[in-house]
């Protein structure tokens, strides 16, 4: 099977603390993976090794073919796009941060595109000249979650982005990340504690007390 | 001239001291010493300086003047960089943004004729213009540690999205050059109606006329702007990337 993404022996520490130990890890291409596992384990420092928003301390990440270090960390975090937990939108208003990925790189804001995304998570085009401390938690979550996506990238790191959701909205994201992941081909890893999206996986991997055991 | 501090006067007015010396006492401040060493120290400074400054102004050497310059310059720079803890080759920065805001802004006066190059003029000049791009240079740092730490969240998103170093930390840059250049901004607007600032005091007490001594002090608004403005926005833009390491990491 062709690995998009392929850890080896890989380790994290700080100071005296091993967060991980030895991971292997082969991620297929277009694969939807979730990630489980007790808080602290090592998920999201996981997750944010993958991204390039940490280093790890030693082993080896394999990103389509060649080694992360061989990248520009800023262009492969567009390829690989990191969306947090409890994200913190910036500036004033929802368009403001809709407008960003297109502002670093260059770029006019597509307002179609963006009005169709917005769609496609449950908000609606009037969202986008809404000031952003007038956002519920549930749509704060959505608008950051477009910011990830407005430019596809080849892998989507999810942390626990549906926890804050209610379950209609629930719905929404997860057909809409199964429609990104079907249709545009885009490799999901999403860390998650629900039993519908553990369900819903092609791979389930958990992470506990910082070693990763892996489910076909 | 009728300017009349004496040795005698200046001793008498030394009473003044014991005014502040009584009330720590009095009070228990326990500021009695630091008092004590910072009259001492204030006393044996300037009058260091001012036979320092007199013999360079009868001298009036290029390379003397310029030496004096270049340690105003140092000076500032030392003290700029006490402000930014953390921040790696601070002195650097410092040295050269205090360089070049005074370099610039003593050339344009120097240049429109506002001031001549002789060490009476060129010295305290350097002095004010140096000190003020340094306390400028000194908030900046402030602003720049103070906002990378409390939105520190705000940067990582920006950077999980694929910005570049200068998009992530734009908007703290921006309000960083702001603080910098905020208090000059702020005196400009009320000088000489809360006080009448020491380049203008100074004129008014050797006996020129108001009318000329406020044109020295509009010249001495004009040029603390860019000062500070120019400090600033070169600290400001050589210090953020310190903030990252080499994996465009936030540190």
């Amino acid at each position: 099977m062709n690995s998009l993404i392929s850890l080896e022996k890989v380790n994290y520490q700080i100071a005296d603390q091993h967060i991980l130990h030895d991971v292997d890890w082969q991620i297929p291409a277009g694969a939807h993976i979730t990630l489980t596992g007790p808080s602290g384990g090592g998920k999201s420092t996981l997750l944010r090794i993958i991204a390039a928003m940490i280093s790890k301390t030693s082993g080896t990440l394999i990103f389509d073919g060649q080694p992360i270090e061989s990248y520009d960390p800023i262009m492969y975090r567009r390829q690989v796009s990191y969306c947090f937990q409890q994200p913190t939108l910036f500036g004033e208003t929802v368009a403001d941060n809709l407008a960003f990925p297109y502002q670093i790189r260059k770029q006019v804001m597509d307002t179609q595109r963006v009005v169709t995304a917005l769609n496609n998570v449950g908000l609606s085009e009037r969202t986008l000249h809404q000031p952003i401390i007038e956002l519920s938690g549930g749509e704060r979550q959505r608008v950051a979650l477009i910011r990830n996506i407005l430019f596809l990238p080849k892998v989507l790191l999810l942390d626990e982005v549906t926890a804050g959701l209610d379950e209609n909205n629930k719905q929404i994201v997860h057909a809409w990340l199964r429609q990104l992941n079907e249709q545009d081909h885009v490799t999901t890893i999403m860390i998650t504690h629900d039993a519908t999206e553990i369900d819903a996986a092609d791979q389930l991997a958990k992470v506990v007390a910082g070693r990763l055991e892996v489910h076909a | 001239m009728n300017l009349a501090v004496n040795n005698t006067s200046l001793f008498l007015a030394a009473m003044l001291v014991l005014v502040a010396l009584g009330i720590s006492l009095w009070q228990k401040l326990g500021l009695d010493r630091d008092i004590v060493i910072g009259v001492v120290r204030a006393v044996v400074q300037l009058f260091i300086v001012g036979y320092l400054l007199k013999y360079i102004f009868r001298v009036n050497n290029l390379w003397l003047t310029l030496a004096m310059m270049g340690f105003i310059i140092f000076n500032a720079a030392w003290n700029a960089k006490k402000r930014g803890p953390g921040i790696d080759h601070a002195l650097a920065i410092s040295l050269l943004a205090i360089f070049v805001s005074t370099g610039v802004t003593l050339g344009v006066l120097v240049l429109s004729g506002a001031i001549k190059f002789v060490p009476s003029q060129m010295i305290p000049i350097s002095g004010m213009i140096a000190s003020n791009s340094m306390v400028a240079i000194g908030l900046a740092y402030r602003s720049l540690n103070s906002q990378f730490h409390d939105q520190r969240q705000g940067v990582l998103e920006r950077l999980a999205l694929g910005a570049g170093l200068l998009d992530a930390s734009i908007a703290i840059v921006r309000e960083a050059i702001r603080t910098g250049m905020s208090p000059t901004i702020d005196s400009a607007k009320t000088v000489g109606l809360v006080s009448l600032p020491g380049m203008m005091s100074g004129l008014i007490f050797a006996g020129v006329d108001p009318v000329r001594a406020i044109k020295y002090q509009i010249m001495v608004t004009f040029m603390l702007l860019s000062a500070t403005s120019l400090g600033s926005i070169i600290a400001c833009y050589l210090a953020y990337r310190n903030f990252y390491n080499e994996q465009k990491q936030l540190k």
